[in-house]
């Protein structure tokens, strides 16, 4: 027994000629839930493929549960429940009849015990009979939890679990984690949402197949040293697009009435804003910079902010 | 692979397939369709035993004999004499531009011969591109050399009327080798169950593949083998309920003798079944659509509708023809089942087409099995 869920270096998978992971390190300690963050096509996907057996690796060692990835993947599955980015379950199978399919193919005894503890759980149990195709987002998104920890697995892989899920039920399934996780089960999930980000214990940030920082929240935001300042004032929002050329401005958004300019470069900044500060109309502030400014500022590492972060697209 | 074989496993994904069957009333309905629709197509829509097909006739003698011939090719309904041909040049130009199916000729002399106990030829040169319509026309021609003339042939020529007076020769052109009756029917079994199960298991899988489940389905601790058969096995059954349904047309409407055991019937057919889930499995390790999966299909079916002797005499082919179709199961089945119901057959006489059967099922199913990838690659 190893201290570590996930213990994997230098993952590599290419695509043809396209690497889509690049060398990726990762060391997950059991019991721990870890976030895993990166724009669209950054590679999570298929590193959690590889991790599960799905994808062979072009390089790179490592286990999974102790587990060799590359030739222990038949173990690996039975221990390993995946969450698919997409929805896979059948869809013209009710409730019951997917989780009995997986109960048997993970060939679990007292089948009908499990299966009913499971549907009480995620409190399924009144739609057991609805067929799975019928389902909304956060049902559905409910239906596949249930479905990959039925054979009580020792690690969740879970690949943007909650996209295209309402709040409130995005809320109790992070409750649902969470107790998972008290239960002894080491999660890995992949999100955009910020607020999932910091419910993790230590999030890894992917792009363009490479791991560009990882850490506690509090770490990576550290790490960023990036500098924000918060401006607040009247029609405070037409200066977005104009002060974004300027020097030492890395990136701007407009979130909570406050103009958020971020940069690296505080003294670039500060004379940037002087005009603000000078200006009595307006209030300036320094604030401790989001795990939302940082990561904008990650995926546009060598200048400004050409496009808006895109969530669940 | 590391994990053995599981029955269990096996038995889940057989349930599976059984619930999304039943669910799916529309497929359902389709396979019970096929088989009736195609019993009343080939079986009534299509005659084959065609009555009054057209004839011209060359006469060169005038005698008593050749006129009652003439009657009696009049009376058996299957000639409907519409030409005289002036002479055999006319006749068979007749026949070469399809005016004609049957051509009869009765030569000079055919009367004196006939006296004289010298047993002239009466000749039928028949049209046999499609072999099953002058079939039955050119049985009833055989009979007509001892019944034709009973009537005629009295006082010092009785004794003529029990041997054939005359020789009927026939000869069958653009296509030597005449099908038998009852052709149609039995052989049909082997082109509805080649056309739906190859079908509905090269797209049971690509269907995963496309609605995303098969991810789901890799991702869980399965052989493939126990995926394979767990495919497979419900449409077994499916298949067989297709054949009830012909062999209860065949018998009951369309009277098709069934002299063989039809439990080896049933046995035989076992075996061609599960060749054609096996090819239609490996089709669905190569198809990365429904729609392609359905192509692949409809590219074997043709050769196994066209080269199988299922539409035209098989030794009527060219040898690259033969060849081909000595591959296709189709083609070894047909034999087998026309041996079995028409002929008798036991399983001595069977075998020959059937280990063919057994090969190409062990040929394709371990090409389905390398191919079938356990992930996503
Ligand atoms: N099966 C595949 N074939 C070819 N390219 C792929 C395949 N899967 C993913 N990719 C490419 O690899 C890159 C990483 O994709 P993915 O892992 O899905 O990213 P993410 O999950 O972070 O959005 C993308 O550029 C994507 O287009
Ligand atoms: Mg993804």
């Amino acid at each position: 027994m190893t201290e570590l869920a996930i213990d994997v270096r230098g993952l590599t998978k290419r695509f043809g000629k396209k690497i889509a992971v690049d060398g990726v390190d990762i060391q997950v300690p059991r019991g721990e839930v870890w976030g895993f963050l990166g724009p669209n096509g950054s590679g999570k996907t298929t590193t959690i493929r590889m991790l599960c057996g799905l994808l062979k690796p072009d390089a790179g060692t490592g286990t999974c549960l102790g587990y060799d990835v590359i030739t222990e993947a038949d173990r690996i599955k039975r221990e390993v429940g995946y969450m698919t980015q997409k929805f896979s379950f059948w869809e013209d199978l009710s409730i019951r009849e997917n989780l009995e399919f997986v109960a048997r193919v993970y060939e679990i005894e007292d089948r009908k015990a499990r299966v009913a503890a499971t549907l009480e759980r995620l409190g399924l149990t009144a739609r057991q009979e609805q067929l799975a195709g019928q389902l909304s987002g956060g049902w559905k998104q409910r239906l596949a939890l249930a479905a990959c920890m039925l054979h009580a697995p020792k690690l969740l892989l879970l690949d943007e679990p909650t996209a295209g899920v309402d709040p409130q039920a995005r809320r109790e399934f992070w409750e649902e984690i969470h107790r998972l996780s008290e239960e002894g089960l080491t999660v890995l999930v992949s999100t955009h949402y910020m607020d999932e980000a910091e419910r993790c214990d230590r999030i890894v940030y992917i792009s363009a197949g490479k791991i560009v920082t990882r850490g506690s929240v509090a770490d990576v935001i550290r790490e960023s040293r990036l500098v924000t300042f918060l401006i607040s004032g009247p029609d405070v929002r037409r200066f977005l697009s104009r002060l974004e050329d300027k020097p030492g401005v890395e990136h701007v958004a407009f979130f909570g009435a406050k103009l958020h300019v971020s940069g690296r470069d505080r003294a670039a900044l500060e004379q940037t804003l002087m005009p603000f500060r000078n200006d009595p109309d307006f209030q300036i502030e320094e604030a401790e910079p989001s795990l939302e400014d940082v990561f904008i500022h990650l995926q546009n590492p060598n200048g400004k902010a050409d496009t808006l972060p895109m969530v669940n697209a | 692979m590391r994990n053995g074989f599981s029955f269990r496993r096996m038995g889940a994904i057989l349930i599976k397939e059984f619930v999304q069957m039943r669910r799916d009333r529309f497929t359902f309905s389709i396979m019970v369709m096929v088989p009736v629709m195609q019993l009343i197509l080939f079986g009534f829509a299509i005659n084959t035993d065609p009555k009054a097909l057209p004839t011209a006739v060359h006469v060169a003698d005038n005698g008593v004999y050749a006129r009652s011939i003439l009657a009696a090719l009049k009376n058996s309904n299957y000639f409907d004499i519409r030409a005289e041909a002036a002479t055999p040049e006319d006749g068979t130009q007749m026949l070469d531009e399809g005016d004609i199916s049957f051509l009869v000729t009765i030569p000079a002399n055919f009367t004196r011969d006939l006296v004289r106990g010298d047993s002239p030829q009466l000749l039928i040169e028949a049209d046999a591109t499609d072999p099953v319509a002058a079939a039955n026309a050119l049985a009833a021609v055989t009979a007509l050399g001892t019944q034709a003339l009973r009537d005629d042939l009295v006082g010092p020529l009785a004794s003529r009327a029990t041997k054939p007076a005359f020789t009927t020769v026939v000869h069958r052109l653009y296509n030597p080798e005449g099908i038998t009756q009852y052709n149609i029917v039995p052989g049909l079994i082997g082109v509805i169950l080649t056309m739906t199960m190859v079908m509905v298991t090269a797209m049971a899988m690509t269907r995963e593949r496309e609605r995303g489940t098969l991810e789901n389905l890799l991702a869980m601790p399965s052989h493939p083998l126990e995926v394979m058969l767990g495919k497979i096995i419900p449409y077994v059954l499916v298949g067989y309920i297709q054949v009830t349904l012909v062999l209860l047309g065949a018998r009951f409407i369309f009277d098709v003798p069934m002299v063989g055991s039809l439990v080896l019937l049933i046995g035989a057919i076992g075996v061609f079944i599960a060749a054609n889930l096996a090819l239609g499995f490996l089709f669905s390790t190569v198809a990365k659509t429904q729609l392609q999966a359905m192509q692949m299909t409809v590219f074997f079916l043709l050769p196994s509708i066209l080269l199988s002797g299922f539409m035209f005499p098989f030794r009527g082919m060219p040898t690259w023809a033969q060849w081909l179709g000595e591959i296709l199961p189709n083609t070894h089945f047909l034999r087998v089942v026309r041996g079995i119901l028409l002929k008798g057959n036991g399983p001595a006489d069977i075998w020959a087409n059937i280990w063919p059967l057994f090969v190409f099922l062990l040929v394709i199913g371990t090409l389905a099995m390398l191919r079938y990838r356990r992930t996503l690659d």
